[in-house]
This record gives C-alpha cells, sequence and structure tokens, in this order.
C-alpha cells in the first residue's frame, strides 16, 4: 500500500507544484490578487504531499519491502538500519526524490520570508520554484519512478553500493543538494526581478542571505564528498578533478562570485544585470552537475547512477528552465541601468576583479570538464584531461585572487583612496613574507617554488581580515554579523590555502611490501605491522590489519585498515586506518596480497591536510554567520546607503501596497 | 549594440545545449560501439614497449593464443580502481593482459606500476593515441578481449570489476578456440 500511497502523493505534488507555479507567475502579471493569494496555500500543499511521498519510500526501505523495484535494487536484508535510510538516495530515483524534498523545505523557508517582501514580488519568486519543482517531479514521474513495483517480489535485495555504505556518505548527498537547490531560490529571486523589470539594491538585500546560505551548505557537501574520497577511496588525495566533482565545484565558484557581486549590488546599486547573469549560472551549473551525473555522458566514480535515456529528457529540462531564463534576460537586462560609478582602486573594482578571476577559473574547470565531452560530440579525436591540466590552470587565476583579497579588505567603496592604507598592507605583507618563509623552512626544512608564495598569501589574508576587526573591538564598536562572517569565511579561504599549500609540497607517500611482524620507516615514523586478522561485519567479511605507529620510538596510535569484501555484490573495498600527529595526517591503507605473507602496504603522510576539509566549514561557517545578519531582516533599508538608486525602491513599494 | 551584449548568453547556451544533445544521442551509442568492431579484426599494431625499451609491442607477435587489451592511463582515476581487479586477474592466469599505456607520461606510468603492481604481460606505449582511435576507444578504461585469430570477441567500456570478468569475460575465454595447451 505505502508505495501506491507515495506515488499518489507524487502525482499530488506535480500538480500543486503546476498551480503554484501558474498562480505565482501569471497572478502579478495580470493583478489578480486572488491568484496570488493561492500561491502560499500550493506551497504547502505540495510539501506534504513530497513529505508523505519520501516518508512512504524511507518506510519502504526499513520495513525491507523488497516488491519495490528500487528498495530490491538498494537494499539488502543484511543491511544495518542507518544505510537503509541513507539508501534512499543511494541511486537516481531516490536522489531526485530527496532534491525535490530539500527544494520544498527551501520554498517553504522563502514562503515564509517573502512575507516581509511585497506581495507581487513574492509571488513571482514562489512561482518560479513552483515551475522548477514541478520540472523535476514531471521528470521523476516520467522517467524515474521510485515507487514502482517488483512482479513477483524479490526474495532478498542486491543491497547498496557498498562506497555508500559509509557515514560521510550518507550525509554527503543531502548537504550537497542543500546548496544545489538552494542557489534555485537565487535563481528565482532573479527570475521574479526579471518579471518585474526592475531591480534594485533592496533586491539584492533579499536575496543575499538565501545564496549565501546555499553556499555554504554546498561547500560543505563538496568538502564531505572529497574527504570521503580521501579515506574510502584511498587513491591518496582529497581532490581528482572527476567531472562529477568538477559538477559540484562549479556551482560554488558561480556562487562565491555571485555573492561578491550581490555585495556591490546591495550596497552601491551595481553590476545588476551582472549579478542576475550570475544567479542564472550558478543555478544552471547546479542543474548541469544534475546533468553530467545522471545522464551517463560522463565516464567517472559516480557512474553508477548513470542512465544515458535519461539524457535527453534533462537535456529539454535545462533547455527550458536555462534557455527561458537567459531569454528573459537578453529581453529584460537592458532596462537595468547603474547610475553610481567608481573609481580604479575602490572596492567596487577589486569586487570586479574578483568576479572575472573567478569566471576565469569557472571557465577553467567547466573547459577541462566539458572538453571530452564536445570533442566527442564533434567526433574529434577523444581527449582526456586531467590534473596537469587543471592544477597549473586552476592555479593561475586564484593566485592573484588570493592576492586582491587582501587588497579587497583595506579597500573602501566607491573611493580608490588604497594610498591611506598603503602602510597597513606594506607591513602586513612583509610580515607575511616572513612567516611564509619562516614556516617553510622552520617546520619543514624545505619548500618548492609555490610554498613560500601559498603561505604568503595566506597569511597576508589572515593578517588583513583581522585589522578591521580588532580596530573595532579595540575601539569597543559593534562587528555586524556580515563582517564577522566575511572575516571568518576569508580567514578560512587562508586556512585552506595553507593546507593545500602544506599537502601539496610535503606529502610523503609509498608503497611498501611488509609480512606481519615486520617494520619500516617512513619521513618521521616508523611503522610496525603487527599482525592481520580476519574480521567480519554486519554485510561483509574482512581482513584487519594492525599498525602501530610511532615517532622516536614512542607509540603514537595503532591503525587498522581493513580490506572488505561485501556477501551480495561481491566487491572488495579497502577501508584505510587515519590518524593523525601534529598535523600531519597519516594513512595505512592494505593493498594486495603478494602472497608468502607479505602485502602491500600503502602510506601516506599528509600534512595539514585535514585543513583542506576544516576550511570548507570555517568558510561555512562564516557563511552562516553573514546571512544572520539583523540587515536582511528588515525589508527596507532605513536610510538609503549612499548615493545609490532609489527609484527602484519607490516602484517595489508602491508594488507592495498595489 | 547595447542590446546584442545581453544575448550573448542565450546564445552560448543554445551551442552548448547543441553539443550536450549530440553528446547525449551518442552516449548509449558507448555501450555498443562494441557492436561495431565485435567479430571484426582488431587493428594491427606496432607500439614500443613500456617495460622493455627498445622493443616493440607487436599485434603479430601477440596472435596464436586470446589476450585481453587493457586501455589505461596514469591520469585516469578510474584506471586506479580498476588496477586491483586487473591485479587479481593476473593471478586467475587465464589469458595474457596486454596494456595499452593511452597518453601517458612513461615516468608515471613506470612509477604506477612499481607502486600499485605490474599485472601486465606486456605494456604498449600509445602515445598519440592513434591504436586507441583505430580501437574506437571512448576514454580509459576500456578492455578488449581478442582471441587466438587475432578477432575482438568483446570489449568493455569502464572499469573492470571480478564480477564483470566473470559473467563477461571467463565464457567468452572458455570458448574461444585454440585456448592454449592445458
Amino acid at each position: 500500500m505505502l508505495p501506491e500511497l507515495g506515488h499518489f502523493a507524487l502525482i499530488l505534488a506535480m500538480l500543486l507544484a503546476a498551480l503554484q507555479a501558474f498562480f505565482g507567475i501569471l497572478g502579478p502579471q495580470f493583478g489578480r490578487e486572488r491568484w496570488m493569494a493561492a500561491v502560499t496555500p500550493a506551497v504547502a500543499g505540495q510539501f506534504v504531499m513530497v513529505v508523505t511521498a519520501i516518508g512512504c519510500l524511507m518506510a519502504s526501505f526499513i520495513n525491507l519491502d523488497f516488491s519495490v523495484k528500487y528498495v530490491a535494487q538498494n537494499a539488502n536484508s543484511a543491511l544495518p538500519m542507518v544505510y537503509r535510510i541513507a539508501a534512499v538516495w543511494g541511486a537516481h530515483e531516490g536522489s531526485l526524490l530527496l532534491w525535490i524534498f530539500l527544494l520544498g523545505c527551501w520554498t517553504v523557508a522563502v514562503s515564509v520570508g517573502v512575507l516581509r517582501l511585497p506581495k507581487r514580488f513574492g509571488a513571482r519568486v514562489l512561482g518560479v520554484l513552483g515551475f522548477v519543482s514541478f520540472a523535476f517531479l514531471l521528470f521523476t514521474l516520467a522517467t524515474s519512478n521510485p515507487f514502482l513495483r517488483l512482479e513477483p517480489a524479490a526474495p532478498d535485495g542486491q543491497d547498496l553500493n557498498p562506497l555508500l555504505q559509509d557515514p560521510a556518505l550518507a550525509i554527503h548527498p543531502p548537504l550537497l543538494y542543500t546548496g544545489y537547490v538552494g542557489f534555485a531560490v537565487a535563481f528565482a529571486f532573479a527570475g521574479a526581478a526579471m518579471l518585474e523589470g526592475k531591480m534594485d539594491q533592496t533586491w539584492a538585500r533579499w536575496t543575499r542571505p538565501w545564496t549565501t546560505s546555499a553556499w555554504a551548505f554546498l561547500g560543505m557537501g563538496i568538502a564531505l564528498g572529497s574527504w570521503w574520497a580521501y579515506y574510502e577511496l584511498g587513491w591518496g588525495g582529497y581532490w581528482f578533478w572527476d567531472p562529477v566533482e568538477n559538477a559540484s565545484f562549479m556551482p560554488w565558484l558561480a556562487g562565491t562570485a555571485l555573492i561578491h557581486s550581490l555585495a556591490v549590488t546591495d550596497k552601491r546599486g551595481l553590476f545588476k544585470s551582472w549579478t542576475l547573469l550570475l544567479a542564472i549560472l550558478a543555478f544552471s551549473l547546479s542543474l548541469l552537475g544534475t546533468f553530467l551525473v545522471r545522464s551517463g555522458v560522463t565516464v567517472s566514480v559516480h557512474s553508477f547512477a548513470a542512465d544515458p535515456t535519461r539524457g535527453v529528457f534533462i537535456l529539454a529540462f535545462l533547455l527550458i528552465i536555462i534557455g527561458g531564463a537567459l531569454t528573459l534576460y537578453a529581453w529584460r537586462a537592458p532596462l537595468l541601468k547603474s547610475q553610481a560609478g567608481f573609481e580604479f582602486t575602490s572596492r567596487e573594482s577589486f569586487l570586479l576583479f574578483n568576479n572575472i578571476l573567478l569566471v576565469i577559473a569557472l571557465a577553467v574547470v567547466f573547459g577541462g570538464t566539458m572538453a571530452p565531452l564536445i570533442a566527442d560530440a564533434l567526433k574529434m579525436p577523444t581527449l582526456s584531461v586531467g590534473t596537469p591540466y587543471f592544477n597549473p590552470s586552476f592555479a593561475t587565476p586564484m593566485v592573484p585572487l588570493l592576492a586582491l583579497v587582501a587588497l579587497g579588505i583595506m579597500s573602501s567603496w566607491k573611493r580608490g583612496r588604497l594610498s591611506e592604507h598603503q602602510r597597513t598592507l606594506l607591513v602586513t605583507l612583509g610580515v607575511a613574507i616572513v612567516l611564509a618563509l619562516a614556516v617553510s623552512f622552520g617546520i619543514w626544512g624545505g619548500s618548492r617554488v609555490l610554498t613560500p608564495v601559498g603561505f604568503t598569501l595566506a597569511f597576508w589574508i589572515v593578517l588583513t581580515s583581522l585589522i578591521d576587526p580588532i580596530d573595532r573591538w579595540r575601539r569597543k564598536l559593534t562587528i555586524s554579523r556580515g563582517v564577522l562572517g566575511m572575516t571568518v569565511a576569508h580567514i578560512g579561504l587562508a586556512v585552506l590555502v595553507i593546507g593545500i599549500t602544506a599537502v601539496e609540497s610535503f606529502t610523503n607517500e609509498r608503497d611498501i611490501a611488509l609480512a606481519p611482524g615486520q617494520k619500516a620507516e617512513q619521513g618521521d615514523y616508523q611503522i610496525h605491522f603487527v599482525n592481520l586478522t580476519p574480521a567480519e561485519g554486519p554485510n561483509y567479511n574482512a581482513v584487519r590489519g594492525q599498525f602501530v605507529v610511532s615517532r622516536d620510538g614512542k607509540p603514537l596510535m595503532t591503525l587498522n585498515p581493513e580490506k572488505r569484501q561485501y556477501w551480495v555484490q561481491r566487491s572488495v573495498q579497502t577501508e584505510a586506518g587515519i590518524g593523525t600527529d601534529r598535523g600531519t595526517n597519516i594513512l595505512i591503507a592494505l593493498g594486495e596480497d603478494l602472497g608468502a605473507g607479505k602485502w602491500s602496504v600503502r602510506v601516506q603522510l599528509r600534512p595539514l591536510v585535514n585543513w583542506v576539509w576544516i576550511a570548507a566549514f570555517i568558510m561555512a561557517l562564516g557563511g552562516g554567520i553573514a546571512a544572520s545578519d539583523r540587515r536582511y531582516r528588515t525589508a527596507r533599508s532605513e536610510a538609503a546607503d549612499e548615493a545609490g538608486v532609489v527609484a527602484g525602491n519607490a516602484a517595489l513599494a508602491k508594488g507592495k501596497s498595489g | 549594440m547595447m542590446k546584442t551584449r545581453f544575448i550573448v548568453p542565450l546564445i552560448v547556451f543554445v551551442a552548448l545545449a547543441g553539443v550536450l544533445f549530440i553528446a547525449v544521442k551518442r552516449a548509449p551509442d558507448k555501450h555498443f560501439i562494441a557492436s561495431v568492431l565485435i567479430g571484426k579484426p582488431a587493428p594491427e599494431f606496432k607500439l614500443p614497449s613500456l617495460t622493455n625499451p627498445g622493443s616493440n609491442v607487436t599485434s603479430t607477435a601477440l596472435q596464436g593464443k586470446p589476450y585481453v587489451l587493457n586501455v589505461w592511463g596514469t591520469w585516469c582515476p578510474m584506471c586506479r580502481v580498476e588496477h586491483q581487479a586487473l591485479m587479481q586477474i593476473q593471478q586467475l592466469e587465464q589469458v595474457p593482459l596486454i596494456g595499452l599505456n593511452w597518453r601517458d607520461d612513461d615516468a608515471l606510468a613506470l612509477d604506477w606500476l612499481a607502486q600499485l603492481g605490474n599485472p601486465y604481460e606486456q605494456v604498449a606505449i600509445d602515445k598519440q593515441g592513434r591504436l586507441a582511435i583505430d580501437l574506437g576507444v571512448y576514454g580509459a578504461p576500456e578492455t578488449f578481449l581478442i582471441d587466438a585469430k587475432g578477432i575482438i570477441v568483446h570489449k568493455h567500456v569502464g572499469p573492470l570489476d571480478m564480477e564483470i570478468w566473470k559473467r563477461d569475460f571467463e565464457p567468452k575465454i572458455n570458448a574461444a578456440p585454440a585456448a592454449g595447451p592445458t
């Protein structure tokens, strides 16, 4: 019964989404008050239906109802309870349902948030979100229904992909999708502004907290995925420029550009059409991410989810949503004019450069990800792009971007009086250089060319970020959450740069042949392979190695890497043993049984690699703090920010009363 | 002039959508490309050997017994995933594995084999990707089963695992003529 109920709820959700889109978009267009009034009930109804649907699917997993095809394909009676729940999004159909559910959550939050905004505008935002939701529901029902029955029911299921049976990967998709879907909100605000034909500083203020929250979730999702790849796949790295990783990274880059461009639109009323374009771009890339992962056009780690037959549908979907938005943009954006100007070394121009560099970096990733596809489509020789392309091409725009962070923080809006801060900038830069050299040579006693550069830029960002907050704190002035969030996020960026620089410069990895009882030396560490014992998990058999890691003869930790054989899917998984000492991440993974009692053992020493993931969470925290600024909670500004565009405000205020 | 600027994103998007459309249309082909080549002779090749510098790996020398040609590169993350399975397959000693190191750096490739183990009997270097094009390789890893007469019997796109090996390759190896003396 439950699957049928879920299926039915999904159909009702689609109809309600259609109503939400219809009333939300056309109501304001024709000035129909009652149409607009119907939007919020449609949102609520749709959400109830979507929750019912995902609840039914979850219940089918918990009860292990193998008469449901999707359950039979992704669960097994030996699967632990936690993973039965995570199995809901373990494959394509359920992932889509998760996406729809999260879009529902965002929409409900937005429907509360827009209560303070002009009614027409709010209806339009919800209308656009309804349209996106409708398209996803239609796609799910037409091509990827998770509630299909299996006739006759399977006696037992095929189990969840063992790669996904991991705590980090159980929560990675929900976080990542929360970010992806969050950009739908920025997209909807952009859509509403274009339908309105007006956009001003207040618009940017409304949009900012939503965008920043989505960006923060996406960042955490990416970091969790990277962490998972590090210890679960054991390839020895935190980033592989894999098409699916890139697919999640591109919207993040676009979102980062959007956050900064929104700041300019908010404070100065500039970059309006550019901000709109970035909002469309960020969401388009989120959709493209889904497309790349789900359509089977790329071969990747995640290709277990691929199905080429769905590709055409997704493409049609992209054409309507993105094509529609860009058509609207081509028609409406020319109407948006910015009156204000700015000087060359003002904050506006630094943020402009920030956007240019971020878009270049985005283009680099996009080009590398799409090149094999484009070459294939044009029947050119097959092209493969890997780290040798990505690392240098990505670093090229990133190094100047990092230098700009420090300059941008010290600059002021509108006026280019950077010379006032010349001394501070030079002093902080000098201190950063000294610190960087001290760290490179003092701690690690060696360096690659870019090592001190990376450290210098990171320290410079930290120092310049701290100057203003410390100054305000000493003068007992309040620090707004917006400024605090920005500072935290920039420090997070610096932590990321330090982490990446250290890992890329000082990693020490090798494979050694070891038999139980033998010892090996690597870097500062002695590794003692104590023994190898059989182990058994709920749905797998394993061999577990015991390794004692010591430094200067003192035992530090015991690591237990495993090699697991999952019963149902017959696949072998490596579980690395991981520990940390003095910031260095020590990873031991069991390789092959070399015979004669020997095993190939991979030992990796990666200094500060943990910082890479911690940094992502610091940045997300910064985003969270900034998004909670009181400034965003008031509908209209009390005082107009400097000389900006005021006409639009008046027009929107009129919209509210009319 | 002012207005055309705002149409550019739309034009770029439509062009890109066109490319994606072709890619999607061709995506299913990838899995059936095999049908074009299966039953046909494998292209002849003579390529430098990675592991024995100075010597060559040639299709003529390989003829006479079935072999598996595995296309890989150190730049390909899925090849690393596949590597474990290749090591296991090699231990079964059912058929020799011939590596085709595709568009790669020799030093990196040798390093890879030293670190992860070498499952291959021979490794040919295809720096320009000529043979890969003749074989219709879409992306690494790809694996071909070639019988004693040099005919392509099976092709697999994407990483191999033991399950795929047992299901798709073993029956065909056992069925292949002239499997060698046992």
